[in-house]
């Protein structure tokens, strides 16, 4: 079953993300793939994420199809026009790519290349009615395809941004669109979380909640800091500090396993996406803990 | 207005090298309300181009002069000849400025010492900000009156970005995200239902370049 059918047919979804590597040793990611395939329902394929120059994420999406995982094609409008992005689409699909996540993307600033020209031709909002366009059989232009696409598309939501009426008016205008689905940036209140879906149930779309992994104090403080649209409360942080320096990554993988069958004990979402970012081996633990292996 | 900032000295410096006879002309009009290249600035900087090669120990002559409008024949053409008696013309004028008086004056190069950097406001004083791309497609409308293609880095039309953290913009943290700016603006006006329409992409035709416009009566 594809995750299009399992989301559809209502089973709890897990999609974890993979990194394509900065050069051509795929090594690493091989690993990765290796370690999810059979777990993870699908998982995300980042586009030069960060702005960081990597290799592609449809070569990459390619390769993990290949070795049985199924990928999410992260694309973003930051490096391509819309010729360039439908183009891609396009490729993606004959290549066998069918799940695509639409997305504005980092700007260039936040990168290694801080010189670079952005394209932001279109946006996200853009992007999605360019993929239900080509699904209907016509490019953007209005253009007859020599066959269509087939996609099933998504979408990313902020629903602990601190300013959020434009974001929910944003996510109405994604799902008009053509979203199929969202992932949401890392949440880490259950009870505001609940409120957002309350919202979000009003809407035909499925909604995976973003996971990410404390792996300590600093690492909480630093994104309460630094990080647009997270916000891990306090009580999160005293439970991670009273675990002490060297047990705190694992009491991480506790909560974020506690907070995955909350989720789903409650029926709050459709499912989850897991960002270990730089600790991918403990996804299957994690998902262990939380009663899904 | 047109904002522009003057290019560091020492590129100025080099860009004169080879000329005896130097003019600095100043503009009367926007860079002098941006206090970058008007008839103050225009003096000082043939001052330090002076004081600059007298260290060297060369002969040259650099004078300061103002005009009201460097962008327009009028005005350029009262001092054609007067301008005509140096080796080049040092223009502190926008990129318009420049190029109308290298088309105007044909004989004597007219060299950039400014970099123009945008159409925008006043934002206090000794300060002004970007706020029109000269798209050619104006969203204003629709919008609130605060322009999203030039105040928001990645020219959203939908509204905000992940990105904004307590109406900050996540590209420049000392920027308002123009998104929460627009939002806020249409809310106190009443239009949100407006807000809520999705915008179509941009038609980049209208930008393409160069631009030409004919005024037709």
């Amino acid at each position: 079953m594809t995750l299009r059918e399992k989301l559809n047919a209502g089973r709890f979804v897990v999609t974890a993300e993979i990194g394509p590597p900065k050069g051509t040793d795929v090594g690493r990611l091989m690993e990765h793939i290796e370690l999810l395939r059979g777990k993870v329902d699908a998982a995300n394929v980042t586009d030069n994420q960060s702005a960081v120059m990597r290799v592609c994420s449809l070569a990459i999406s390619v390769l993990a199809l290949r070795n049985g995982l199924e990928p999410i094609l992260q694309m973003t409008c930051r490096d391509r026009n819309r010729i360039g992005l439908q183009s891609d689409l396009l490729g993606a699909h004959v290549l066998g790519i069918r799940n695509v996540l639409c997305m504005t993307g980092d700007y260039v600033s936040s990168g290694d290349h801080k010189d670079a020209k952005p394209v932001y031709d279109i946006e996200s909002v853009q992007l999605l009615r360019i993929v239900e366009r080509l699904n209907s059989g016509r490019d953007m232009a209005g253009n007859e395809l020599a066959g269509g696409t087939d996609f099933y598309q998504g979408a990313v939501v902020t629903p602990e941004t601190d300013y959020l009426e434009p974001q929910l008016v944003k996510f109405e205008k994604k799902v008009n669109a053509g979203a199929r689905f969202f992932q949401t940036q890392a949440i880490f209140d259950i009870e505001a979380f609940s409120s957002f879906m309350s919202f979000a149930r009003t809407f035909p779309v499925k909604v995976l909640a973003g996971i990410v992994v404390l792996k300590s104090v600093g690492m909480a403080n630093y994104m309460n800091r630094n990080v647009p649209g997270i916000r891990v409360p306090e009580d999160l942080i005293e439970e991670l500090r009273s675990a002490g320096r060297e047990n705190a990554l694992d009491r991480g993988i506790d909560i974020a396993a506690r907070h995955i069958r909350q989720l789903k004990e409650k029926n709050l979402c459709d499912g989850v996406h897991i960002m270990a970012i730089g600790i991918e081996e403990k996804v299957p633990l994690i998902m262990e803990r939380a009663g899904l292996l | 207005m047109i904002v522009a900032e003057a290019k560091p000295f020492d590129e100025i410096k080099e860009m004169v090298n080879g000329y005896r006879k130097v003019l600095v002309l100043g503009c009367g009009s926007c860079v002098t309300v941006c206090m970058s290249g008007g008839q103050k600035e225009a003096e000082l900087l043939a001052a330090a181009l002076r004081i600059a090669r007298g260290i060297e120990r060369r002969e040259a002559t650099v004078d300061a002069k103002t005009i009201l409008r460097q962008c327009d024949e009028e005005f350029v053409r009262q001092v054609r000849d007067e301008l005509s008696s140096y080796d080049a013309v040092l223009s502190m004028a926008c990129g318009a400025g420049v190029q109308g008086m290298n088309e105007w004056l044909r004989n004597v190069p007219v060299l950039p010492a400014m970099n123009t950097r945008f159409i925008g406001l006043c934002e206090g004083q000794g300060k002004w900000v970007e706020v029109c791309a000269a798209c050619g497609d104006c969203v204003l409308g629709v919008t609130g009156g605060i322009c999203p293609v030039t105040s928001c880095p990645k020219g959203i039309l939908n509204g905000p970005c992940g990105g904004n953290k307590k109406g900050r913009c996540e590209v420049s943290p000392d920027v308002p995200c123009a998104w929460v700016l627009i939002y806020e603006r249409m809310k106190e006006r009443g239009k949100l239902e407006e807000f809520k329409k999705e915008r179509a992409a941009k038609d980049w035709s209208k930008r393409q370049r160069p631009g030409r416009y004919t005024h037709r009566p």
